[in-house]
């Protein structure tokens, strides 16, 4: 018997339309010191079994069927006052997003105080007691002083860890980590990761660990569950399962993982969904309404499309009417860097390393303090009117992470793709623009027929290429792409970021690729440049860059990638080490 | 902290300054203030000196300066209409409709917030729904409406409540208060309620809504897997969390509160200043008009003054100068 039984659960949302089952027939086991992990795309439902183990499934959501036993205890048919006692004393969960799991208006040693004496028989002074020895343990420096400070005192990853130790607060056998680390960069991911793998061990309870992250999951769990639309397709050992997957779903889904060791032609497709790929007519620029924007910018070209130099940026931290009171702080600080024509030059780095600001600075939404961008030779940042402007505007587009803020909501996707066309004036009238819009949508893969519908109609990877249409309307040159598919799971990303890298190849256009992730990184660009607070650090030929890092911050980022050497290669459309 | 109280003040003194002009102008300008003082048979000359004495002919500056320093010292000149000094009209009036507005407000607040908290709490509850389309009622209905139909009820025909006045009051020196005897406490009821229903239902709702956001976020979701009770979730948790909203408005509805009790006083009988007011219109009687404008004027900053200090009081994210994390 283990720690934890899952026989036949199932769990049916009802509705008014009929009911969703968003697990079905599920049968999971975990023991004392392991780490189970529960892996699949959104909307796989492996969120929902944390939430039915906690007995905290959202209404109308419900158990239709099925056992959870804790220890021998059937805890699913619990009436809500004892299903209140086994959370936190038995089970406890640890949240995705550390920045909003902590109630912002107490301070960290009263959310701890208040748990902690809700399940333990003790006294103020000794619940305060072990909050510090829970901060210390979850490697906190300094608990003692930083109990009484407020969430908004700490940075995310060691919100993290504060998260941890109110899920430890009652000793819990079970811990269920909801995508602990999704939000949180890769240096940090890998400290939470280890300090999860070192508590399962030393306090011997077992963790569930719910993630979409291959890299997780093979870096750190012992067995692991498939899951797609509700069942688990394959279960075992997480070496097994990874190396030689049986089902045909886990074989696409490892597939499609980004590699960080190897360089591949185009990202593989999760194909058990896909079905066969559209095929698109090419793109001919000397005919084609893209083309026409090319012939008159062509003569007098530069090598660089962009270069910077020396480009820096103050925010304001601390406003004073007296300057010498007046705080900066430095986003972007002395960044020089050249990205030719043609090419898809790669910005990596963590969050608040000023990557996104330089992204920024170049689209022309923030005004630098200092240095000059330069845009095929002009410098665009010292341009004053929006006259002046507009030509290097129409010429570089941006491509947002969120795609469900970046589109309007209330306006018909035909609108959104058309706007910037009007605004340019680059169609001669309603006839031509209309065909222009239809043509883009079903050139991004939507088809004509999504113009006349809204943006809450589409799914996350449909709206990023609606954005990425809305983008080409303009006729651009250069493109930025800022976390395109970070906020989209595996599958979807494979296929935008191969539509990306198609119509790149296809229109000449010049990339600014901006990510995080590295793996993505190496099969995406030409050049990569690594930043870390503010600075460039080190700019590189991508392989380069993977197989002789110089700078040590790179090194580090390289060393900290998850490892996915025995994931199986079968499948792979693998590049030659140079393209 | 200490600079965040003082930026606000600063900011504070130029609303004023910026209303005192306002008053200003209306008070030299609109209708010439030495007709409204003399007769008809006042010589040419007489009106001449009058004007040379009351400094009417210095540099506009200067008038101005003199009178936002006479108002600094509650000098506001004297009534048209009463011949006596405005300063003690307003005086005599103000605390009337200060514990008509307060009692109306605390009444709005100990009534709406624990209602909205309960609707947030049990969206689908059949008293939820009841107490929803009772406050669509008192949204949608007019508060004279309302003042009319509590007379007809409670006055006319169950002889409970007086129908007007503040019934007895005591005199302390400097407030004439109702709130000491029985028949000034039975006066209040009617019009509080009647001013404050509106503040309620707008208070319930607000709550309510903050309530369903909150109980959304992922630290009610957390406090809920820590096996934390029913009782600490919604009313620690949750219930701490709506408040900066409920602040803000609250306080504009008690500025508003004070400065509009007019109607409800009007149909009451209420003699405090909303009466004083409308009378002071019909009569165009400016020193009135000019000081109760700054008076609601000042009423208003100090309260958002007391707002904003609450907001340090409730979030901690404010305290911090400038916003900075670490």
């Amino acid at each position: 018997m283990g720690l934890l039984d899952i026989r036949n659960l199932t769990v049916d949302f009802p509705s008014r339309r009929g009911t969703f089952t968003a697990v079905r027939d599920v049968a999971l086991d975990v023991q004392r010191g392991e780490i189970h992990g529960l892996v699949g795309e959104s909307g796989a439902g492996k969120s929902t079994i944390g939430n039915a183990i906690m007995g905290l499934l959202e209404p109308p959501g419900r158990i239709a069927s099925g056992e959870i036993e804790i220890e021998g205890r059937r805890i699913e048919s619990l009436p809500p006052e004892e299903m209140r006692k086994v959370r936190g004393k038995t089970v406890s969960m640890i949240f995705q997003d550390p920045l909003s799991s902590l109630n912002p208006l107490f301070t960290v040693e009263r959310q701890l105080v208040e748990t902690i004496r809700e399940h333990n028989r003790m006294s103020e002074r000794e619940a305060k007691a072990f909050a510090v020895d829970l901060l210390d343990q979850v490697g906190i420096p300094k608990p003692a002083e930083r109990v009484a400070q407020y969430p908004h005192q700490f940075s995310g990853g060691m919100r993290q860890r504060v998260v941890i130790a109110l899920a430890l607060c009652s000793n819990p056998d079970l811990v269920i980590a909801d995508e602990p680390t999704t939000a949180l960069d890769v240096s940090i991911q890998a400290q939470i990761l280890n300090l999860i793998r070192s508590l399962c061990t030393e306090r011997n309870v077992g963790v569930i660990l719910v993630t979409h992250d291959m890299g997780v999951i093979a870096e750190t769990t012992d067995r692991v569950a498939v899951m797609y639309r509700g069942r688990i397709v394959e279960r075992g050992a997480t070496r097994k399962v990874l190396g030689d997957p049986d089902h045909e779903y886990t074989k696409s889904l490892v597939a499609a993982v980004p590699r960080p060791d190897v360089r591949l032609h185009r990202f593989p497709m999760v194909s058990y969904i896909e079905g066969p790929a559209r095929e698109f007519e090419a793109i001919d620029l000397g005919k084609h309404w893209l083309g026409q924007g090319r012939r008159d910018a062509s003569n007098d070209r530069h090598e660089n499309l962009i270069e910077l130099r020396n480009l820096e940026m103050d925010f304001e931290t601390r406003r004073s009417i007296f300057p010498s009171r007046r705080r900066h702080f430095r986003a972007v600080d002395g960044v020089s860097l050249q990205i030719r024509e043609g090419e898809i030059f790669g910005l990596v780095g963590e969050s608040g390393s000023g990557k996104s600001t330089v992204a920024r600075l170049i689209s022309g939404l923030y005004t630098p303090t200092g240095g000059e961008i330069l845009f095929d030779g002009t410098d665009i940042a010292r341009l004053g009117a929006s006259a002046e402007r507009r030509p290097f505007q129409r010429q570089m587009q941006m491509i947002f992470q969120d795609p469900y803020s970046s589109l309007n909501p209330r306006m018909r996707v035909a609108d959104i793709v058309a706007e910037p066309i009007r605004h340019h004036n680059l169609a001669s009238g309603g006839a031509e623009r209309r065909a222009v819009v239809e043509d883009l949508l079903e050139h991004v893969g939507l088809g004509r027929e999504a113009a006349r519908k809204y943006p809450h109609e589409f799914s996350g990877g449909q709206r990023q290429r609606i954005s990425i249409a809305r983008a080409l309307a303009t006729r651009p040159r250069f493109l930025i792409c800022d976390e395109p598919t970070s906020a989209l799971d595996v599958s979807i990303q494979a296929q935008i970021l191969n539509l990306l890298k198609d119509l790149q190849e296809e229109l000449r256009l010049t990339l600014l690729f901006i990510s995080h992730d590295l793996p993505v990184m190496r099969q995406m660009c030409h050049r990569i440049g690594v930043m870390q607070n503010g600075r460039l650090c080190e700019v590189a030929e991508t392989e380069d860059l993977f197989e002789r890092p110089q700078h040590p911050h790179t090194q580090e980022l390289v060393r900290l990638m998850p490892r996915l050497d025995y994931l199986s290669r079968r499948g792979l459309d693998m590049e030659p080490a140079h393209a | 902290m200490a600079g965040y109280i003082l930026r606000r003040l600063v900011q504070s003194i130029v609303v004023m300054l910026a209303v005192g002009l306002i008053a200003f102008m209306m008070f030299r300008y609109i209708g010439d203030p030495v007709n409204q003082m003399v007769g008809v048979d006042t010589t040419p000359e007489q009106r001449a000196a009058l004007r040379e004495r009351l400094g009417l002919n210095d540099p506009m500056i200067v008038q101005y300066a003199r009178y936002m320093w006479n108002a600094a010292q509650f000098k506001f000149g004297t009534s048209y209409q009463f011949k006596e000094p405005v300063a003690q009209l307003i005086a005599s009036r103000l605390p009337a409709t200060l514990e008509l507005s307060i009692v109306s407000a605390l009444f709005a607040l100990l009534v709406g917030v624990p209602m909205g908290v309960y609707t947030g709490i049990n969206r689908n509850s059949w008293l939820s729904k009841v107490f929803m389309t009772v406050s669509l009622v008192g949204i949608s209905l007019p508060t004279f409406l309302i003042g009319i139909l509590l007379i007809f009820v409670f006055s006319v025909h169950l002889h409970l409540l007086p129908s007007f006045g503040r019934g007895q009051v005591v005199d302390l020196g400097f407030w004439r208060t109702g709130l000491l005897t029985g028949s000034g406490l039975k006066a209040l009821i009617m019009p509080a309620i009647t001013l404050g229903l509106f503040q309620m239902t707008l208070i319930m709702r607000l709550v309510r809504s903050e309530m369903l956001e909150v109980l959304r976020t992922d630290y009610i979701k957390f406090a809920r897997a820590r096996g934390l009770s029913r009782r600490a979730i919604n009313f620690s948790h949750a219930l701490k969390n709506t408040l900066i909203p409920v602040i803000t408005i609250t306080g504009l509805q008690l500025g508003s509160i004070i400065a509009f009790a007019i109607i409800t006083e009007t149909v009451f009988q209420w003699p405090g200043m909303g009466l004083l007011f409308l009378q002071a219109v019909q009569n165009v009687d400016i020193p009135i008009m000019a000081a109760y404008l700054l008076l609601i004027a000042f009423l208003f900053v100090l309260i958002n003054l007391v707002v904003d200090i609450l907001y340090t009081v409730v979030d901690p994210r404010v305290r911090v100068d400038g916003g900075a994390s670490a």
